[in-house]
């Protein structure tokens, strides 16, 4: 009879510990947030990489960190820039220039002010969901000094999305 | 790749067999440049299926293949700074319907905010369960290519939108004025892919017009967070980038 009820006893005590233990645990507990990730992709600028960098140098261009790209990259730019016939542009960039402001793939913003890739007045402050990176793009590529040079490839006439954008959060359109 | 490049500088070679003008000439250097440096002969843009180590083969865009990034002033608030991922690109809709954000993925919007190119802060994002939780922008712990979860950082959280209720986007904030979603939304990039690769590929010598957008009527997977511009520091310019990790 003692011992009955001293192994009952025993067993509240320990259901009632452990479910003590529980209640420290909170939802964050079911997160895991643990261990080391490794880089797989990356991206800066719309379609810098996927013109400039070769595919036998795209996952090196993944794993370089954009500090470091100029120093690995900007000749290959430099090269794909003479190959496109390129001399200057409308921003005025030598070959050279240009290739040291494509070669660093990061997204430049300013924190006050427009934000956009280019509207004819603000220069990469950004860039906007309806921003037409593209034209903007083989413009500043294709486009010469005055960016009507090349007028077949400078632009694809393709000038907005296919569903409009919100101005409320998330800003996206919904899905198809 | 390879076969598909060989193919495409194959046909360019006998195309300009056949030229005798000087207009067409200059036109096919051009166009030969863009050949000859392009990637075995198929250009996605924006970054589109753009890392073969993570995409493999058979052009399967994986949970960690960015599409694009994206970084404005809210519309709605001259405050805060919306920053846009976008993963798994050309999902149709039966594919959004099934797809989800693979939860061995870290998504990080790097913040330099020094002009040096290196991540001052971070905005980190993971999916497990059908949340997402964010944490930052805070202070990475290391720099580069490896990542740990900077749990000390400001926490958001938001259950991810299912397709099937995409049309009331799930919205999760916090008391420093941080939104975040996760879930399907219509792919935001627009360009005549099929076009340029035809001039590419010497088909064609110049776009169409109207151009036809390749990426009508695609999906993506997109995270969106709104950030109040005090949390980025005093920089008036900041550099962005994106990145993947998984572990």
């Amino acid at each position: 009879m003692k011992k009955t009820i001293f192994y009952t006893l025993t067993v509240i005590s320990i259901a009632a510990f452990s479910i003590s233990c529980n209640k420290k645990d909170d939802k964050k507990d079911d997160f895991d947030t643990s261990g080391t990730f490794m880089q797989r992709d990356q991206m800066g600028r719309p379609g810098i990489a996927t013109v400039f960098i070769g595919a036998s140098r795209k996952d090196e261009f993944n794993n370089t960190i954009p500090s470091a790209m100029s120093t690995a990259f900007k000749t290959d730019i430099v090269n794909k820039l003479t190959g496109f016939g390129y001399n200057t542009n409308l921003l005025g960039l030598t070959k050279d220039q240009f290739a040291g402001v494509l070669a660093t793939d990061v997204l430049n913003a300013k924190t006050s002010g427009t934000t956009t890739f280019y509207d004819g007045t603000n220069v990469l402050t950004g860039r906007k969901l309806d921003d037409d990176v593209i034209d903007v793009e083989l413009t500043l590529i294709f486009g010469g000094a005055n960016g009507v040079s090349n007028p077949g490839l400078t632009a694809d006439h393709v000038n907005a999305n296919d569903k409009p954008f919100t101005n409320a959060f998330p800003y996206l359109a919904n899905p198809w | 790749m390879i076969s598909i490049l060989q193919v495409v500088n194959h046909t360019l070679s006998q195309k300009l067999n056949y030229s005798t003008t000087n207009q067409i000439m200059k036109k096919k250097i051009l166009i030969g440049g863009l050949i000859t440096l392009s990637l075995a002969g198929v250009i996605y843009a924006a970054d589109h299926i753009d890392a073969p180590a993570v995409t493999g083969s058979g052009n399967t865009s994986t949970g960690a293949d960015i599409t694009d990034i994206y970084a404005f002033q809210s519309p709605s608030d001259n405050s805060k700074m919306v920053f846009v991922m976008n993963v798994q690109g050309l999902m149709s809709p039966a594919s959004s319907a099934t797809a989800s954000f693979p939860s061995n993925t870290l998504y990080e919007i790097n913040i330099d905010n020094t002009g040096d190119n290196v991540e001052d802060l971070v905005i980190q994002a993971l999916v497990q369960n059908g949340k997402i939780r964010v944490y930052g922008p805070v202070a990475p712990a290391a720099t580069g290519m490896s990542s740990t979860v900077r749990t000390n950082g400001s926490l958001t959280e938001a259950s991810v939108t299912a397709y099937s209720g995409s049309s009331s986007p799930v919205i999760g904030s916090n008391a420093n004025g941080i939104k975040v979603f996760a879930g399907p939304r219509d792919d935001p990039f627009f360009f005549d892919l099929t076009r340029f690769k035809e001039i590419v590929g010497g088909m064609q010598t110049s776009f169409r017009n109207p151009g036809v957008d390749t990426f009508a009527g695609t999906n993506v997977m997109s995270i969106v967070i709104e950030v109040p511009k005090s949390m980025l520091g005093s920089a008036t310019t900041i550099n962005i980038w994106g990145e993947t990790k998984t572990k």
